[in-house]
């Protein structure tokens, strides 16, 4: 019981991190200069983005509750299980940043929450 | 989509699986070798924390939050979700030889699934609003 309500903390944190780190990524716009001043420039800006901060907080949250999921399970449980997230991400991808998802990445991305629910069993 | 490209993400999407299946490994074995079991208390969490197997995993699961969040800045969520999960193949096989786990043959299957998954759609555009 206490690992699946881990795992459920994990998976919604983790969704609304990823959509958050994944909206203000595609506004700061693709990375061209990886030199290290570059990358300072980078990290300061993204820095002081609030929904960075926010995705960041969100991102605390599952690593907190995986370090004591592994602990009651697998870890080859816990890392497959806790990709029940990629299903909702693939939707809410399409839906909420309107990325366009062919019918072969569609198929793909099935056969892996396929792959991961099979992990689970 | 030019082949600098293709190769810069490449090479980032390895960046993102290895970082993140050591990382989840080195951050197990210390949980569960020298960490107490965990409570509700903050102190719990910052002992495990120092702890140096815990400390190398976390310092990898940065590089692996870093990595991932350049990549994410040129390429589609729904690209870089279905290519990195071949993170959790990676940690199967790891948990199996390295943390002495059971995996079942369901989970062996799940395993092959996802690399099927992969291999459909890592070749294909991570902006697939782009012509190739």
């Amino acid at each position: 019981m206490k690992a699946w309500f881990l795992l459920a903390v994990i998976v919604g944190s983790t969704v609304t991190a990823d959509l958050l780190q994944t909206y203000e990524m595609k506004r700061h716009g693709e990375i061209h200069d990886f030199r290290p001043s570059g990358l300072r420039r980078v990290l300061a800006t993204l820095a002081r983005k609030k929904n960075i901060i926010l995705a960041v907080a969100f991102m605390a949250v599952p690593f907190f509750a995986f370090m004591a999921l592994v602990q009651v399970a697998d870890l080859s449980f816990a890392v497959p299980a806790s990709a029940a997230s990629l299903v909702i991400e693939i939707v809410l991808a399409r839906l909420l940043l309107k990325e366009q998802v062919d019918l072969r990445r569609w198929v793909g991305a099935a056969l892996v929450a396929c792959g991961v629910w099979l992990l689970a069993l | 989509m030019n082949s600098r490209l293709r190769w810069k993400t490449r090479a980032f999407a390895a960046i993102v699986i290895l970082s993140n299946a050591l990382g989840n490994l080195f951050l197990t074995w210390g949980m569960r070798h020298g960490v107490e079991q965990l409570t509700a208390s903050p102190f719990s969490f910052l002992r495990a924390i120092f702890n140096p197997w815990v400390s190398v995993g976390i310092c990898l699961l940065i590089l692996w939050l870093l990595s991932k969040m350049f990549l994410l800045s040129w390429a589609d969520l729904t690209y870089v979700l279905p290519v990195t999960a071949f993170g959790y193949v990676l940690t199967a096989v790891l948990s199996r030889l390295f943390l002495g786990e059971h995996i079942t043959p369901a989970r062996w299957a799940g395993t092959f699934l996802i690399a099927a998954g992969i291999v459909l759609v890592g070749p294909g555009n991570p902006r697939a609003g782009e012509p190739t």
